[in-house]
């Protein structure tokens, strides 16, 4: 008896502290869940979310596009090819292990051979441990974006993911369409730690009690994620208090969000630029700068912004926003329909010819529609426009096989950085270098390609800049595409919870950081 | 043995059509990926193999009952599909529910009263009811309902409990709650269409003789009403009743998405967004054997409420 009196007051005890401590848990819910908790099977926006939940990177972006340390509390040059990493003492993995130099190069060494993530660590030779928590990441050639890189090394705990699973299979495995140790299990050193998962229907995570980041303001004890796949559904969820926090908002939902009472939204000018290209193999006429620059100018960028976007969406003239090294400021979309005509006229095509045009219907914002609106555009300078619109599943292997003359294409930079939209967009395509993989109007410039590999290897900003720079300004020059907009970033929240400190124009919340009321 | 045939040809057109659902790997991998890496994942998947090869490899594994692993879910089809059938079954049998205890009600009512102001107005919503899409009815009673009102949780399928083995909703009140709405909107589109078939059938049944006759002999309204008239209204209903869920099974993949109800239907959906070909044939099977199941049960049913009805190869 006494001691069923004892126990009862050690639980009431217990139970009393833990209402002391504040519990806060955010509702939260996004379009989709993570496919895999492996961060090295998928390079998405998807699994970038998550692993800056269940783990650090060495740095990571602030606000602004700058760096602030995170696992590395210090970086310096050692010589042109190599950066000496200073990790942070005492971080704790999920599952107790210590994590140490070892573990970074581990992990580099996984995501040199993630079919993902190794094109994006091509630059880089090797990673080596210099003492237990000092590393030296080394290129191949001297590369001005290590620390750019660096975002994407979220150390694994080595220990935890060496072995065999009760398959005999290697825990480390990676596996892209197959069950695997390290796709249902996780150990990392970030701010949550997952407790529950029901792919497609909810994951609850909760936090780490061991966390090394003392010093975060972030207060959520429990996080409740589910997907919720329709706009207007995900919209009501939050209008009628059953979640805290929603991402992405459907455009026009967002006036609604804005002005309730008990919700706000932020909304940012995002990075994924929205483009058409004009395929020079198949259609002779888009050989000729002069018609190129005329369906330039027929495009109204504004119109489209405005009435298809309802704002939300920033007009584009060049691939990379503000903020990147390539930007110039005085590259805006050009509308001018009489100067299209005129051009039109100077390349002895006033009375037009037909063409096709191809581009997703669930891919991007809006695409169906904007391409519809461009197309109608074009018809003003008597280009006929044939236009197919299909499912995303559909539509890439038709891009692939550059199926019509005209083509969508949004592209978003891995890197956070300018010369990577000519690498994938701009630049001759050809399948010995794996350069303009996604240039499907074929547009070939040997000036282009000259100057974008010899800022691959720049290493002073200012010099680099000025070179990506010259890229934009000849691509705007030669209207090479048809850039549209950059599509806006949008995220909802209830009155309290405040997202604004944490989201990011790379569209990965410091969910750990975050602070409820 | 038809129905293993009809089995068959389901299997077949559901592994002829994957080819153009698009690629699987793209849903697979990310933007930059190289031509040839996907090229070996292709391989490797057997996605290069020749039509037949695939489809006798895809046979010999169904009759061992292994239809493939869902590439979402890394896990095998069939058990990713069972897992999600009790939500969708919960939905059907809540929608079922009020599609009886309100379509045989204002049914009989309407036929019995053809001239009464509830009579056109039932027969008025039911028209309305017909014509508005079902997601349109969903995203409104949300708004209606949870965003407006705040009575009813907007999405999910809220907290689950097994006393009897069975985890669902339907044995706690959170539960309940959130099958509310759902439910409500996939019987919106059955409910019109069976209140419309029990007034005309049993319209037609009161003019028979037999009704007359027993007027004539003095019986109670109710008994010739409910006993006499409904019973034999029941063989076509029950006919269409078949038939209709199979339909109800379509209506759920709306439904499901709108409400993010973790079912089949939405399963299903986001399969066919992911190119999860091995998903989709896996779905099209099981809904196909639903169907064959349930038409035979019907037919079943008939020889029960009908004794004269004469099942093929039975003696008479």
């Amino acid at each position: 008896m006494r001691r069923i009196f004892k126990v009862a007051a050690v639980t009431a005890l217990c139970l009393g502290m833990s209402a002391g401590v504040q519990a806060n848990t955010l509702k939260m819910a996004y379009d989709a869940d993570p496919v895999s908790l492996d961060p090295h099977e998928q390079l998405s926006g998807g699994t970038l979310q998550l692993s800056h939940m269940i783990f650090d990177p060495l740095v990571r972006w602030t606000k602004d596009l700058g760096f602030e340390p995170r696992l590395a509390t210090s970086w310096e040059r050692v010589d042109d090819k190599t950066m000496r990493f200073h990790l942070r003492e005492g971080v704790k993995f999920h599952s107790g292990n210590i994590m140490t130099s070892l573990d970074v190069v581990w992990t580099f060494d996984r995501l040199k051979k993630s079919p993902d993530f190794k094109g994006l660590f091509a630059p880089f030779e090797v990673m080596r441990v210099v003492d237990k928590n000092t590393v030296d990441l080394v290129t191949v050639e001297p590369y001005p974006l290590v620390l750019h890189q660096a975002t994407y090394i979220f150390a694994m705990d080595r220990n935890f993911y060496t072995g065999f699973d009760d398959k005999g299979k290697s825990k480390a495995e990676i596996v892209k369409h197959g069950d695997s140790f390290a796709s249902t299990n996780v150990s990392g050193t970030g701010p949550f730690i997952i407790t529950s998962r029901e792919q497609g229907v909810k994951v609850v995570f909760n936090r780490f009690a061991g966390y090394w980041d003392k010093k975060s303001p972030g207060n959520v004890s429990k996080i409740i994620m589910t997907p919720i796949k329709e706009g207007p559904t995900r919209v009501a969820a939050l209008l009628s208090g059953d979640v805290d926090f929603i991402a992405p908002i459907p455009p026009t939902d967002l006036e609604r969000i804005k002005s309730n009472a008990n919700t706000t939204a932020v909304t940012m000018g995002g990075t994924r630029i929205i483009t058409f290209q004009l395929n020079q193999n198949r259609v002779a006429h888009f050989k000729d700068k002069r018609v190129r620059q005329a369906i330039v100018h027929a495009v109204n960028n504004d119109g489209i912004v405005k009435k298809i976007m309802k704002g939300f969406a920033t007009t584009a003239g060049q691939q990379g926003p503000k903020g990147y090294a390539g930007y110039v400021d005085g590259l805006k979309p050009r509308y001018d329909l009489a100067k299209a005509k005129q051009l039109m006229k100077e390349a002895g095509l006033e009375a037009g010819f037909t063409v096709t045009m191809a581009a997703p219907n669930n891919r991007y914002v809006n695409d169906a529609k904007i391409a519809e609106a461009v197309a109608s555009m074009l018809s003003k300078i008597n280009i006929k426009v044939e236009l197919k619109t299909m499912p995303k599943a559909q539509y890439w292997p038709e891009f692939d096989k550059r199926s019509a003359d005209i083509m969508m294409i949004g592209w978003h930079s891995d890197t956070e950085d300018s010369a990577n939209f000519s690498e994938f967009l701009t630049m001759t395509p050809s399948a010995e270098t794996g350069y303009g993989q996604y240039n499907s109007g074929n547009y070939s410039n040997s000036k282009i390609d000259e100057l974008v590999v010899k800022s691959q290897s720049m290493t002073d900003p200012v010099g680099r800049s000025k070179v990506l720079q010259e890229v934009e300004q000849t691509l705007y020059d030669e209207a090479a595409f048809i850039p549209l907009h950059w599509q806006n970033l949008a995220w909802g929240a209830r009155k309290g919870v405040n997202i604004e400190a944490i989201v990011n124009v790379m569209n990965f919340p410091y969910l750990g950081d975050l602070v409820m009321e | 043995m038809q129905a293993t045939l009809v089995m068959f040809v389901i299997s077949l057109i559901g592994f002829s059509i994957q080819d153009n659902l698009g690629d699987p790997l793209r849903e697979l991998v990310g933007q930059s990926v190289s031509e040839k890496e996907r090229d070996a994942l292709r391989d490797r998947m057997g996605l290069n193999d020749p039509f037949l090869v695939q489809y006798g490899r895809f046979l010999s594994n169904a009759v061992q009952g292994d239809l493939g692993n869902s590439y979402f879910f890394k896990k095998p089809a069939l058990e990713v599909i069972a897992r999600k059938f009790p939500a969708t079954l919960e939905l059907v049998i809540g929608a079922t529910f009020i599609i009886i205890f309100s379509s045989v009600p204002l049914g009989i009512y309407s036929a019995i009263k053809p001239n009464s102001w509830l009579t056109r107005f039932i027969l008025g919503i039911s028209i309305v009811g017909i014509s508005v899409p079902v997601f349109l009815t969903a995203i409104f009673s949300i708004y209606i309902f949870s965003v407006e009102l705040g009575w009813m949780p907007s999405f999910g399928r809220g907290e689950t409990t097994a006393p009897f083995g069975w985890d669902s909703g339907f044995f706690n009140g959170d539960g309940l709650l959130h099958l509310i709405l759902p439910s409500l909107s996939l019987a919106s589109i059955m409910m019109p269409l069976f209140i419309r078939l029990i007034r005309s059938e049993m319209m037609e049944i009161l003019q028979m003789d037999y009704i007359r006759f027993a007027w004539a002999k003095g019986l109670y309204p109710k008994r010739i009403w409910f006993l006499h008239a409904f019973k034999n209204t029941l063989l076509p209903v029950i006919t269409v009743g078949g038939v209709q869920v199979g339909t109800m099974l379509a209506y759920t993949i709306l439904t499901e998405s709108v409400f993010q109800w973790p079912g089949m239907g939405f399963l299903f959906l986001e399969a066919v967004n992911r190119v999860d070909t091995p998903l989709i044939i896996a779905y099209i099977i099981v809904v196909g054997l639903i169907f064959v199941v349930t038409n035979t049960v019907v037919d079943l049913l008939y020889t029960w409420v009908n004794p004269t009805v004469k099942l093929v190869g039975q003696k008479s």
